[in-house]
């Protein structure tokens, strides 16, 4: 009888391991399955557009003509100047407020209805449509207060698009650090920013940094909000560059200056009716792609190397 | 040496348990004759101590002693209070909501209440070691000059003779001086606790708390932690919180029994272990209970 139930055990635990390890293989598949249509759906947009554009990438002229009306002379070095110091008043506009925003509302503020209130804004905000913050940024930034058609504009209307981005990625990372940190610092005497400063920012910075570069890398593909607020697509000169040889060697004009951008540039030459100019759409989204693909990648080496000089 | 001072202790001990009157005419006492050999000095005292979180009263009534360089121990079944308590010496309870004490701790020699202190204040000068071992991800050096940046001291030199000394005091100098500017965390869980009671000792803190510090570590780290804890004694003012009878039996000079939030019994040590006073001491001693 005794040797019988053990037996039965035996038999009961063996048939309990089956089922579960029956699950683990299906589950693994399904996720395999799904990331692999994930995947191939990426590398066959990226794959189509490469061949399609292949003629144009490959010639070094691409990088630096102005758009033209010959579509085989035409070239996006205005779109690419142009997002890029889009992008750099956008990331000098966004990552310090946003950051500063984040830790307010998870260190300093009281937590009252009003403070949850900002913050259920705040997280409603970054679903918003981004063209609506071009409606936005057209009342505000162009008509209220006269900025005009400008890379300050565009500026600082993709950072109203991505500072809910950046206050939720700085929120989470704060959030996320330990309480023991916590009291240990607070423990040894110090006061509220010196924990902030010496201890919960340096150990959110991996959080934040991705936050940051998530942020940025959809601020780079955005057309609506520019289009918009009036961004040109025919750009045929380049802003001032913003330093100088001469005292004091920095140069703000470039702020006022009209502007294309990556998108844009891409929009105007796959709405054009020749199919040449399609081609160099396709060459320039492969440009886009990989300037997204470059900065995320960035994001990911950067969270990996803050990590190990944390742990 | 030790006998009279012993005697003179349990004595003490006898009059503040007796009512908070006597005590005060204790202190004036104290005032009045100033002589550090008549009695032992105390550090700080809690009088009639309350503690509320949210609704739920956790201490209730805490009268107890601190004296100056000796290892109080706290200990009590789980959940009686005796974190909370410790809890209540560096005004830890103020980082969340929903604390209210009443009652005072007075802090000696100046005779001021923490509670009305501030909190910062009151944690640069009541240091603070974990249950969990909780150093920075920073150096071992920085780790232990922490408290002191958190203070201001920015001189390498000074810098550098005070970690020396905290983790000489905290015996892990010899194994960390060849590594001093490498990360915290690849020590020994048991040096890490050690590195922890070294940033918690180089500020020169006035009393030193630990809550269960050996509780997440191994026998041997435990037994490290007590040697050092041993060595300790008679330096600097300190407070325990353990789980561990068999630990404040063997490091402590008081003994403090707490139960559902009220202080059951305190006195010296030997003879809270010996012959206790409250049944429920008893009980809880001889593992009867908790």
């Amino acid at each position: 009888m005794a040797t019988s139930s053990l037996a039965n055990a035996q038999i009961e635990s063996a048939r309990i391991v089956a089922v579960n390890r029956r699950a683990d293989l299906l589950m693994a598949s399904i996720g395999i399955l799904v990331l692999a249509i994930a995947t191939l759906l990426l590398a066959s947009v990226f794959v189509g557009l490469l061949a399609s554009g292949w003629d144009r990438l490959i010639n070094p002229d691409f990088y630096t003509h102005f758009p033209s009306r010959h579509p085989q002379q035409a070239g996006i070095i205005s779109a690419i100047v142009g997002s890029s110091l889009v992008m750099l008043v956008t990331a000098v506009i966004a990552i310090p407020l946003g950051v500063a925003a984040g830790l307010y509302l998870e260190e300093y503020a009281p937590k009252n209805w009003l403070t949850d209130l900002i913050e259920i804004n705040v997280s409603n905000l970054a679903g918003v449509p981004s063209i609506i913050y071009g409606l936005l940024a057209l009342g505000l930034f162009v008509y209220a207060f006269s900025l005009g058609e400008t890379i300050l504009t565009a500026g600082l209307t993709l950072a109203l698009l991505i500072l809910p981005v950046i206050i939720v990625a700085t929120r989470e990372a704060v959030r996320s650090i330990p309480l023991e940190l916590r009291e240990a610092a607070y423990g040894l005497g110090a006061d509220k920013w010196q924990v902030v400063r010496m201890y919960v920012l340096p150990a959110a910075r991996p959080g934040i940094f991705t936050g940051v570069i998530v942020g940025l890398a959809r601020a780079i593909g955005e057309a609506a909000p520019l289009i918009t607020i009036g961004a040109l697509t025919f750009i045929a000169f380049l802003p001032s560059p913003p330093v100088q040889a001469t005292p004091p060697f920095v140069n703000f004009d470039w702020l006022t200056s009209p502007f294309t951008a990556m998108p844009i540039q891409l929009f105007n030459w796959v709405s054009r009716p020749q199919a040449e100019f399609h081609v160099n759409a396709a060459a320039t989204g492969v440009v886009l792609m990989v300037m997204t693909l470059a900065m995320n990648a960035l994001a990911i080496y950067v969270r990996l190397r803050l990590r190990r000089l944390h742990r | 040496m030790q006998n009279p001072t012993k005697t003179r202790v349990k004595l003490l001990m006898n009059e503040m348990t007796s009512s908070q009157h006597t005590s005060g005419a204790m202190r004036q006492q104290q005032d009045v004759q100033p002589e550090p050999t008549s009695a032992p000095v105390l550090r700080a005292e809690a009088r009639n101590l309350d503690f509320w979180y949210g609704a739920t009263h956790i201490l209730k009534s805490v009268s107890m002693a601190v004296v100056d360089c000796k290892v109080t121990a706290i200990i009590g079944p789980s959940g009686c209070g005796k974190s909370t308590l410790l809890r209540c010496f560096n005004r830890m309870h103020d980082l969340y909501p929903g604390n209210r004490y009443s009652g005072e701790i007075q802090l000696y020699p100046e005779d001021r209440n923490l509670i009305e202190m501030d909190p910062g204040m009151v944690r640069l000068r009541i240091g603070m070691v974990f249950q969990k071992p909780n150093p920075f991800s920073k150096s071992i050096f920085e780790n232990v000059a922490a408290g002191l940046r958190v203070r201001g001291v920015a001189d390498k030199r000074i810098l550098y003779e005070r970690v020396e000394q905290a983790l000489s005091g905290a015996a892990l100098w010899d194994e960390v001086k060849d590594r001093l500017h490498d990360s915290a965390y690849g020590l020994s869980g048991g040096q890490q606790q050690r590195l922890c009671i070294a940033r918690a000792l180089a500020p020169q803190p006035d009393i030193l708390l630990l809550d269960e510090p050996t509780s997440a570590l191994d026998p041997i780290a435990t037994a490290k932690i007590e040697d050092l804890l041993t060595v300790l004694r008679n330096t600097v003012t300190v407070i325990i919180v353990t789980h561990n009878m068999q630990q404040a039996a063997r490091i402590s000079d008081f003994t403090a029994y707490m139960h559902l939030g009220k202080l059951v019994e305190y006195g010296v040590t030997e003879k809270v272990f010996t012959t206790p006073q409250s049944p429920m001491t008893n009980d809880y001693i001889t593992g009867r209970f908790g």
